[in-house]
């Protein structure tokens, strides 16, 4: 019961924290170290959700999470499982109701992960095909394919073997030849970093609670940071000012050949792009190597807390 | 893009010039300054039927092929996916900037007025 009452400690904890973590200011100074503090974050309240009902659940095992899913697992290929005895009682119901929570829990994300990485493979499947077809490369715009529709567009197209840059000719209308430089400078770093791994847990979990605001919203914070990691990436080789110029000049083009709607920026929040050129335009001070040191190693101690609560056998 | 790559982009663009379905032959002829063999055209047909952007229907001993969509429709496709309009796809690409609303962009075409007029 120690251990029940610590993880769930832990996952309110979590919850907490990735709420201040959002409002937090230092998160612009250092996106690197903030992705990797909401990864541990999401990771670990999962598991201590999971744990803190697994541990109220398998108590009367007295062996722990660990321990208690071993012998759940003995005794269900050996007799009639424990817990049914068990549920007879009042006390004995809710265990075996937390049990089957946690199991339920755990096929639910585990499934939205699995069902998100086989959407995403297929959409770029696809997307990969038909690119292949209406593409075309240009001699002056080397490491991209350009795609012949007037309204302004440039995205990377992640994969171990086919990945690729593309930009619009809507693009290459409004942007002159450093700013493109910058643009495919940016979206070779999603590449290169593989950002699109990051992110899919996020997204997975977005698609395994629809419609959850606090969820939503997360995932668009940690997709700002990605986005800022991939700008840092490129101002080591081109200048802030022309990365922030082609943000100025796509966010004005495009808007006029798309139907707007689609991004979900709640009321009275900073538009994603307003924030990344102001960061490019006045560079505040990147994080302090302590500060960085600091979150790092707070990220480090929470997991390992929470794995070594599935061990605790109280 | 690979040399299969390219023979697809090939024949595709013979199958999108042309307004009616076209045998395996009549592809090849019109290829013919690429000196393809029977087969492989067939196979590149086949390879694009497999992935669904072309359509067969057999007239008589031979298949006839059209392009399932115009190539404006793929290209379309392509940027719905990209600027992110179609709802849980936008894990599969990282586009630069997502589209965005009226307002918006009216601060953006500001801010870059600030920043344009020193220029000139």
């Amino acid at each position: 019961m120690v251990s029940a009452a610590l993880l769930t400690t832990i996952a309110v904890g979590c919850c907490i924290a990735a709420a201040r973590l959002r409002r937090a200011e230092w998160p612009v100074r250092g996106p690197y170290v903030a992705v990797i503090a909401w990864q541990a974050l999401g990771l670990a309240w999962g598991i201590s959700t999971i744990g803190a009902l697994l541990a109220f659940g398998l108590a009367p095992y007295g062996q722990g999470v660990f321990g208690g899913l071993i012998a759940l697992a003995g005794d269900a290929l050996s007799h009639d499982l424990y817990l049914s005895e068990l549920a007879g009682t009042p006390f004995g119901a809710s265990q075996v109701a937390a049990v089957v929570l946690a199991f339920g829990l755990t096929l639910v994300l585990f499934c939205g992960l699995v069902a998100s990485f086989v959407q995403v493979v297929r959409v770029r499947r696809r997307h990969h095909d038909l690119l292949e077809l209406v593409s075309r490369a240009d001699p002056e715009v080397p490491g991209a394919r350009i795609l012949d529709h007037p309204a302004a567009a440039a995205y990377c197209l992640p994969g171990v073997l086919r990945s690729q840059v593309v930009i619009s000719a809507g693009a290459l209308e409004v942007l002159d030849s450093s700013e493109l430089a910058a643009v495919i400078a940016h979206e070779h770093a999603h590449l290169r970093q593989r950002h699109d791994l990051v992110l899919l847990p996020f997204s997975s979990l977005k698609r395994a609670f629809p419609r959850v605001r606090v969820v939503e919203t997360y995932y668009s914070a940690v997709a700002l940071l990605i986005e800022m990691c991939a700008d840092d990436q490129a101002r080591r080789e081109r200048s802030a000012k022309e990365l922030a110029m082609a943000l100025l000049r796509f966010g004005t083009k495009g808007s006029a050949a798309v139907p707007a709607g689609a991004l979900a920026v709640t009321a009275g929040d900073q538009p994603d792009v307003v924030t990344r050129v102001s960061r490019l335009l006045n560079p505040a001070e990147a994080l302090s190597r302590p500060a960085a040191a600091g979150v790092l190693l707070a990220a480090l101690t929470l997991m390992s807390t929470t794995l070594a609560l599935w061990h605790l056998p109280m | 893009m690979n040399r299969l790559g390219d023979l697809e982009r090939a024949v595709m663009d013979v199958l999108w010039q042309r307004n009616e379905p076209l045998t395996v032959r009549e592809v090849g002829r019109a290829l013919a300054d690429r000196d393809l063999a029977h087969t492989t055209v067939m196979t590149v047909l086949d390879r694009l039927a497999k992935k669904g952007v072309v359509a067969r229907a057999r007239e008589g001993r031979a298949w006839r092929y059209r392009p399932a969509a115009s190539r404006e429709n793929y290209v379309s496709e392509l940027m719905f996916d990209a600027l992110g309009q179609t709802g849980d796809r936008d894990a599969a690409l990282a586009a630069f900037v997502r589209s965005m609303s009226g307002n918006e962009a009216e601060a953006l075409r500001r801010a870059l007025a600030e920043i344009d007029e020193p220029r000139t």
